[in-house]
């Protein structure tokens, strides 16, 4: 039996149910809105598992799914050495977003990393502390910022509301996730002119180990692995 | 595998050679409170160590390396010149990015280490001699450098104290180190900040934002480094050789760039006391950008014993002086001139095990 995570609510649920049902698998919620069961029908031996999108990556590491729909972000953030447990099969197309560094919409002297690593060395200088900047992407951004070997800073772990952090003097800069970069505007931010940090998408992942077991209906959907 | 207990014995050894050569010996903390280590290292340090919180004491860490607790221990009730040995375990975890390495690195070590508190010339030579004697049965390449060169090398720059200042702070990251240079060998574009009707938001004041838009425009007026220095900086750290011939290359240096006079004059005269201490100066190289890439806070002299039989592993020893982590630790108010290194037993008994 192929185990298929889909993230169990919301946009994300009924873009990959969309996605599917392009293909010729129909992908449903058994019962009412309120049950985490699935059903899916078109394809044979596989059964679908509704989860949060944020435990699918744990969920596809430990081959408790054989294939899981969910963001390239957390895939990255969560699983520590992705690429050996799990591949990316086939980006879907929505979800996107990007993991961004923003700082005050104010800060007229800030445009690239350049500004940013110099303004964080002065402030930690007239602070005695480093510049924190708000995130729950812990390790890619650390990850990003040691590469450009930007130093100065701190995180602060901040799972919500994140961009108002700033605004409450918990943090100088917030490392976030966007689309539209509306709430980013709202909260009188704006994003470092360079590339993101990273650029994420909805995306099918399949267990590496499972690879061959699933290779039959990844055909099925015409993608490949 | 080698049995913990065998490791624990070769570290027996080398402590025991350090009390002998003087030390006291000390025996820190496993668990160290995360904030002096954070705001010394930065990030980095929690992509590298393993933190756990404490109900009442907050977050702490696994002791990622003795240096710190040593050097406060000594802060608190030390007087100078005053040398500690120490043997234990250090724990440090790695962060793979993309992929699990097929060989992942220990995440727990024993170090046997030696630190040296004092004023006197002779303590870098000192802390070398001791290492190279008890290293001497390995076969090991010893590697040396020097920041202070470096540094000095920086200092001497004709440039303006903004720009000084920028590129000594980075003068451990090549790449921001690289790219400053850069840019101060360009005539400055200039530059036109762009309007904001935003409201002021954030910690960071407006007069901080005041203060570095006046220093960018002062360094508008800034000439641009003459490519010479640039080429003469590159010669000084490309310069990696048995000592003798270092020597000979820096001295070369030195006659186009008398500023560094002084500062080669401390190498030489570093190398003359490992002379007199019977160590053949053909048998250590001299790599000026040992400790630019890696070792932040290392401020002068620097030393690594490697493995040639085992191009992956890491030093078998590395060590240098400090100063600038007692300054940053001392808060400015008390700088202790401090070198020291320290002995990785568990590599030595794989060696003495081959």
């Amino acid at each position: 039996m192929i185990r298929l995570g889909v993230p169990s609510k919301g946009r994300l649920m009924e873009q990959t149910f969309d996605w599917f049902a392009a293909r010729g698998v129909t992908l449903s919620r058994s019962g009412s809105d309120r049950e985490y069961a699935g059903r899916v029908q078109g394809a044979e031996g596989v059964s679908l598992v509704l989860l949060s999108a944020g435990e699918i990556p744990r969920e596809l590491a430990a081959g408790r799914i054989e294939l899981g729909v969910t963001g390239t972000d957390l895939v990255r953030e969560k699983l520590a050495g992705w690429r050996s447990d799990v591949a990316e099969v086939a980006p879907m197309g929505f979800g996107h977003a990007d993991l961004i560094l923003a700082v005050p919409e104010c800060w007229c002297d800030c445009e690239d990393l350049d500004d940013f690593a110099s303004i964080a060395r002065d402030f930690r200088a007239a602070h005695g502390f480093r510049l924190r900047i708000a995130t729950k992407y812990h390790r890619l951004v650390r990850a990003w910022l040691a590469q450009h070997e930007v130093a100065d800073y701190q995180l602060v772990d901040s799972q919500g509301a994140t961009e108002g952090t700033v605004a409450n003097q918990t943090a100088e800069a917030v490392a976030d996730i966007t689309s539209s970069g509306e709430t980013l505007r709202a909260n009188n931010l704006k994003i470092l002119g360079v590339a993101p940090i990273l650029r994420s998408q909805a995306t099918l992942f399949v267990n590496r180990a499972a690879l061959d077991d699933v290779r039959p209906f990844l055909a099925q959907l015409g993608v490949a692995a | 595998m080698i049995p913990k207990r065998d490791k624990q014995a070769i570290g027996q050894r080398f402590l025991q050679a350090f009390r002998e050569a003087g030390a006291a010996e000390v025996a820190p903390d496993i668990l160290l409170p995360a904030d002096t280590l954070l705001d010394l290292y930065g990030e980095d340090i929690r992509a590298r160590a393993y933190t756990s919180t404490d109900p009442l004491r907050g977050e702490v860490m696994l002791r990622p390396d003795f240096t710190v607790p040593v050097v406060q221990m000594h802060m608190a009730n030390g007087a100078e010149p005053a040398r500690y040995c120490y043997l234990g375990e250090v724990f440090r975890k790695q962060d793979p990015g993309d992929e699990r390495p097929a060989n992942p690195r220990d995440n727990e070590y024993l170090q046997a280490g030696f630190e040296l508190f004092a004023h006197d010339p002779q303590a870098d030579a000192e802390v070398f001699a001791l290492f190279h004697r008890l290293l001497a049965p390995y076969g090991l390449h010893a590697v040396t450098g020097d920041m202070g060169l470096v540094m000095d090398a920086v200092r001497a720059l004709p440039l303006s104290d903004a720009r000084r200042d920028a590129l000594l702070h980075h003068v451990w990251r090549p790449g921001r180190f690289g790219r400053l240079l850069a840019r101060f060998s360009q005539p400055v574009a200039l530059r036109a900040f762009a309007e904001s009707a935003a409201p002021w938001a954030g910690l960071r004041s407006e007069d901080e934002m005041e203060r570095r838009m006046a220093r960018l425009r002062a360094d508008q007026d800034a000439p641009p480094l003459d490519p010479r220095w640039t080429t003469r900086l590159e010669r000084l750290f490309a310069i990696s050789a048995p000592m003798p011939d270092a020597l000979a290359q820096l001295s070369d240096l030195s006659r186009e760039w008398p500023d560094l006079a002084p500062a080669i004059g401390r190498v030489e005269e570093r190398a003359g006391m490992l002379v007199d201490g019977g160590i053949a100066p053909d048998s250590i190289l001299f790599d000026a950008s040992h400790g630019h890439r890696t070792m932040e806070y290392y401020d002068g002299f620097t030393f690594s014993f490697l493995a040639p039989d085992h191009p992956g592993w890491p030093p078998v020893a590395t060590g240098g002086r400090y100063d600038a982590l007692t300054a940053v630790l001392g808060r400015g108010g008390r700088a202790i001139p401090a070198v020291g290194g320290i002995i990785r037993p568990g590599l030595v008994a794989e060696l003495e095990a081959a």
